[in-house]
């Protein structure tokens, strides 16, 4: 369990201050960030179908929802919620009656569980790794099955053909997905969102999105194929109402219907925020001095023994700012939905498998190859400034000197002064090895007292 | 029972719950959905073995991808008299008899292995000749001292007298001190700790042909140990003929009912 | 206290007969794929608990990746297969495939 207390862990807090035995802390850590993270998995729907509804209205010259809770129809999405909640639980009679009752909570499983390794700010994740982003699209991938189930087992064709088209268009579009997640991936050397995120600090030309032109095009790229994998228009063939009554999810209503409908908006949400992360800065808002201040506060807090209070507020800051950045990336689907007209599976289909697919695999390549010619050009890595932010390991003192070379801030290192005597070590991860004249590090020493814990690493 | 063997028996149920309820169900859709609850429950094992990176990966490609795949084929072979296709009750019978037999075999099979000792062996532990033992031995603290030595047993009936663990169990904390002593000779020396399941960094860089888990604490003069490259590109051939084939077979024919050539 | 290695292999073992008894009794050829499915992640378990207890290491790990990846090819090829098969037969029943002609 990841510092959510600035410093100090939430299990380590219950263990240490209140004295729980190490399994009651780690379970009561655990039901605390799942009870955060279900009511945000249940919330942001009632948001989005609202913002939704009027988008849609005011680009269909219309008003929305004006009547339900004031002017702006706030409380429409919980009118809607509390509509579906007293309606009767139809299963058919052709339907598998298990599977038809499993399939929406397979969905909504997928959808939810990839939450506990979205950063809402630095630290603040329920499941710190370093394969974050891979773990995420491992789960999301597995919304696939709920959607398959859901339309075999419903018994009608209509929600079969749905079901196949959906799994079809899924299934595919995760492939251009993941590489062009592993776009800035490459870009940066690590996995972990938290990492990722950490290294988007300073002004608004540190954001990934702006690191090279790979990076621009494979934003853009992964936003398409995050809108077909989460079955929006203008890929949403599974949903077409003038096609398929409405494909996979025909037959269900009620409650049942509604856990497919929060799996599509959560996963919008979802896809959206791995977009901000990866592209957009995650919870920094691009101004120098601002988040300056702000990383430094942070860093204190993780470096502070005990609570401390500007760490939190900063993080608390940097969460206001990463749901931001991910509702307007939602709003950008929603735009999307009610402007362009509805794909035919076929067009869906070659547009992955013949563009996007192709497309991402040069953006690889070229994201991979970048490095290697700015290196050969320019004698640094990267076109712009170093971000700056807390890598895995402190920084050492070719690092520093290195990212005091590569700074813009140091006139009198330009072009010219090429690092000489600096040797040019590749950090990779908890161990670096030193490509240059210096000496190898010594072999780490054996440990003083050998009956220590963890024989087998 | 800590949260750790309790989370183990919820994910061992699964595994093996899911497994046993894919043989028995006769819908084959519903197998499929009792496979995904087993695979499911395989990964989070993984995930309690701190193999993160195995862990996803299984949840990417196999519940994900297979099983997906497997349902695909379900759905175009499938029609209504074939999705319960049942078998006799005397080959259901017979094969429950041998697959209980073949299961004790394997019971008795695992738990007759003193896993320690045998850990402490591969590495070269479990015999060791008597100088190269006493001159390890001088260099430690005298509590480890003594403890190593209470361990073993000389063994003076050869010509060149050696070091022996002793015939019985040996514990667990035993092991963990062995391969603690026999990690910090230069024997196996390794790197400070990744964090749990961080294994992310390793196993990439083991593809790439480096082991940082082998190499980065030996001496300079020791060889390098060999990486993956070579299955991993391997692989990827393999993949790329795997996707041609499959394409290949599976292109759209005239579908013949005399079993006509394609 | 931790699970022991014997618990996970015991674990892996439940597996590999659950899908040797799948791969024998099913007269589905996809229920026979999913019986190949299980066996190979039952030697997964293997591979990945002798990782974590004894001096495996990282190659227990890696090993289990490789035959990860090999298996979602071998599922893709044999589902093939399974599709040429019904094609000719009309019937996905393996019993039904005990000519060698045609």
């Amino acid at each position: 369990m990841q510092p959510i207390l600035a410093g100090v862990t939430i299990r380590s807090f219950l263990h240490d201050s209140v004295g729980l035995s190490p399994t009651w802390a780690a379970a009561l850590a655990a039901f605390l960030h799942a009870f955060i993270l279900i009511n945000t998995f249940a919330v942001l729907p009632l948001v989005f179908i609202w913002a939704e509804r009027k988008i849609s209205g005011r680009i269909q010259d219309r008003l929305g929802p004006t009547r339900v809770g004031g002017r702006f129809g706030w409380l429409q999405g919980l009118a809607d919620g509390l509509k579906l909640i007293q309606k009767e639980d139809l299963v058919p009679a052709a339907a598998d009656g298990m599977l038809f009752r499993m399939a929406p909570y397979l969905a909504c499983m997928a959808a939810f569980t990839a939450f506990m390794v979205l950063p809402f700010s630095d630290g603040w994740v329920a499941f710190e790794s370093d394969i974050a982003l891979f773990l995420l699209f491992g789960i999301l991938s597995l919304e696939v099955l709920g959607i398959v189930l859901a339309g075999y087992s419903s018994g009608s064709k209509w929600a079969l053909f749905g079901g196949m088209r959906e799994a079809a268009q899924m299934v595919s579009y995760e492939i251009p997905l993941a590489i062009g997640a592993l776009v800035p991936v490459v870009a940066v050397g690590t996995l972990s969102l938290v990492e990722i995120g950490r290294m988007q600090a300073g002004w608004i030309w540190n954001w990934l999105v702006f690191t090279n032109p790979f990076v621009f095009l494979a934003a853009i790229v992964y936003f398409t194929a995050a809108t077909a994998s989460c079955k929006r228009a203008p890929f949403d063939l599974a949903e077409a109402e003038s096609e398929l009554v409405a494909g996979f999810h025909t037959e269900y209503s009620g409650m049942r219907w509604s856990f497919f409908f929060m799996a599509e908006y959560a996963a919008m949400f979802l896809v959206s925020g791995v977009a901000s992360i990866l592209f957009l800065g995650a919870w920094h808002t691009g101004i120098g001095p601002l988040d300056a201040a702000l990383e430094s506060a942070r860093i204190s807090g993780r470096a502070a023994d005990s609570f401390y209070w500007p760490g939190w507020l900063a993080n608390l800051f940097g969460a206001a700012v990463f749901m931001t950045k991910g509702s307007l990336l939602v709003c950008v689907q929603i735009w999307i939905r009610w402007t362009l007209p509805r794909l035919r599976i076929d067009q869906v289909m070659m547009t992955c498998l013949k563009y996007l697919l192709p497309m991402t695999c040069v953006l690889f390549l070229g994201a991979v190859l970048w490095p290697l010619a700015m290196t050969q050009l320019t004698g640094r890595t990267q076109l712009f400034t170093t971000p700056f932010g807390e890598r895995i390991h402190p920084p050492t003192d070719a690092d520093e000197t290195a990212l005091r070379d590569a700074s813009p801030a140091a006139p009198e290192s330009g072009a010219g002064s090429a690092p000489a005597d600096t040797t040019s070590s590749l950090v990779i991860g908890h161990w670096s090895l030193d490509i240059g004249d210096s000496p190898p590090p010594p072999p780490p020493p054996p440990p003083a007292h050998l009956a220590q814990e963890g024989g087998f690493q | 029972m800590t949260g750790a063997q309790l989370l183990f028996w919820i994910l061992a149920l699964g595994a093996c719950g899911g497994a046993i309820a894919v043989v028995i169900a006769q819908n084959v859709v519903r197998m499929a959905f009792w496979l995904i609850v087993s695979l499911g429950s395989v990964a989070g094992l993984f995930f309690q073995l701190h193999a993160d990176f195995v862990g996803a990966t299984q949840l990417l490609i196999y519940v994900g991808g297979t099983v997906v795949l497997l349902i695909f084929g379900v759905m175009l072979t499938a029609s209504g008299p074939f999705l319960k296709i049942k078998t006799s009750t005397a080959e259901l019978l017979l094969s429950a008899g041998i697959g209980g037999l073949v299961f004790v075999m394997l019971y008795t099979a695992v738990a007759g292995v003193d896993w320690n000792r045998a850990g402490a062996d591969v590495i070269g532990a479990g015999r060791i000749p008597r100088d190269q033992f006493e001159e390890f031995v001088a260099g430690l603290e005298a509590s480890d001292r003594e403890r190593l030595e209470s361990l073993y047993m000389l063994d003076e009936s050869t010509d060149d007298p050696v070091y022996r663990l002793p015939p019985g169990r040996l514990s667990a904390s035993d092991r963990d001190f062995l391969v603690a002593a026999w990690n910090a000779q230069e024997r196996l020396n390794r790197p400070p700790a990744a964090p749990e399941g961080g294994t992310a960094r390793p196993i990439g860089l083991s593809l790439v042909g480096l082991r940082p888990d082998r190499d980065l604490g030996a001496d300079a003069d020791s060889r390098l140990s060999t990486g993956y490259l070579l299955p991993f590109e391997i692989i990827s051939v393999h993949l790329l003929v795997v996707l041609i084939g499959a394409a290949y077979l599976a292109r759209a024919k005239r579908r013949t009912d005399a079993g006509g050539a394609p | 206290m931790q699970p022991t290695l014997t618990q996970y292999l015991l674990v892996g073992a439940v597996l590999f007969v659950a899908g040797v008894v799948c791969m024998a009794t099913k007269r589905n050829g996809i229920g026979v794929l999913m019986g190949v499915e299980l066996v190979l992640n039952g030697a997964n378990i293997n591979f990945v608990a002798f990782a974590r207890y004894t001096p495996l290491g990282l190659d227990g790990q890696t090993i289990s990746l490789f035959i990860i990846v090999l298996a979602a090819a071998e599922a893709a090829v044999a589902l093939a297969i399974a599709l040429n098969f019904y094609n000719n037969h009309l019937s996905i029943d393996v019993d039904r495939g005990d000519e060698l002609k045609g």
